[in-house]
């Protein structure tokens, strides 16, 4: 006899909250996928030349993509704040008895990503 | 040895090669939370709205950071690795969301379509 499994359905993500906060973290990637493949391609532009380059930044300015990046970064800091959120659970820090507050470990994560920010937009524009 | 000790020789440990998948998704995860938000804050709200974006992201100006070889490695580094990254979010949460009985087709489409764009992202990164 097969064990028996109860039917989900497909809207299961839509009946509860955490449900939908999650699928939407989890679909983050999909943004963190579609800012790299733009990434690549201003790279490779930037290697065939200034006109290929100059076109792909006219391309960004555009007010679709514009949005469509604006989309993206939203999604993709989504993705940043729950990551770094997730730490204290897989860093389990223990001094002792006792483990390290949760908030001291993502609040390390999130001063690490002020830093880490800082340092490239400052190499980026003032280099 | 894949044999657990239980005294029947017939139970072995099942292989998994998720642990590499898994690695490779905690590592890109680390580098998109770092860097991407910055990136995605320069280049496409910074370059549009700002006054001096023309300058700052002015090929003379940009082409020899890209092509040294501390330019080359990070924009390997954050490119490929949140390719891994959503690949296997991306493999788990299409399953969640219906179409498991796709399988080892996911498995295939995600992780291929990763490797490909890594060997891409190569090539582009030393043709600069």
């Amino acid at each position: 006899m097969k064990p028996y499994h109860r039917p989900v359905p497909k809207t299961w993500w839509l009946k509860r909250l955490p449900y939908f906060l999650f699928v939407i973290r989890e679909l983050t990637a999909a943004f963190v996928a579609f800012y790299c493949v733009l990434l690549l391609v201003l790279v490779y532009k930037l290697g065939q030349g200034p006109e290929a380059y100059e076109a792909m930044l006219a391309f960004l300015k555009t007010p679709g993509m514009i949005f469509l990046n604006v989309v993206a970064g939203l999604f993709v800091t989504y993705h940043s704040v729950t990551w770094f959120n997730l730490t204290p659970k897989v860093m389990v820090v223990q001094i002792g008895e006792e483990c390290v507050p949760g908030y001291l470990i993502a609040g390390s994560n999130y001063v690490a990503w002020l830093v880490v920010s800082g340092v490239l937009a400052w190499i980026i524009v003032r280099m | 040895m894949l044999e657990t000790g239980h005294p029947n020789p017939k139970y072995k440990l099942s292989k998994s090669n998720e642990p590499i998948w898994w690695s490779l998704f905690s590592a890109g995860g680390v580098i998109a939370a770092l860097f991407l938000p910055v990136l995605i804050l320069l280049t496409c709200i910074g370059l549009p709205f700002a006054e001096s974006a023309d300058q700052i992201f002015a090929y003379e100006r940009i082409l020899p950071l890209a092509s040294h070889w501390i330019g080359r490695l990070f924009l390997l580094v954050v490119i490929a690795l949140p390719f891994f990254h959503a690949a296997h979010r991306l493999r788990y949460v299409v399953a969640d969301l219906g179409l498991e009985k796709l399988g080892p087709l996911l498995s295939v489409v995600c992780y291929g379509g990763a490797i490909i764009s890594t060997i891409l992202t190569i090539i582009v990164v030393i043709s600069l």
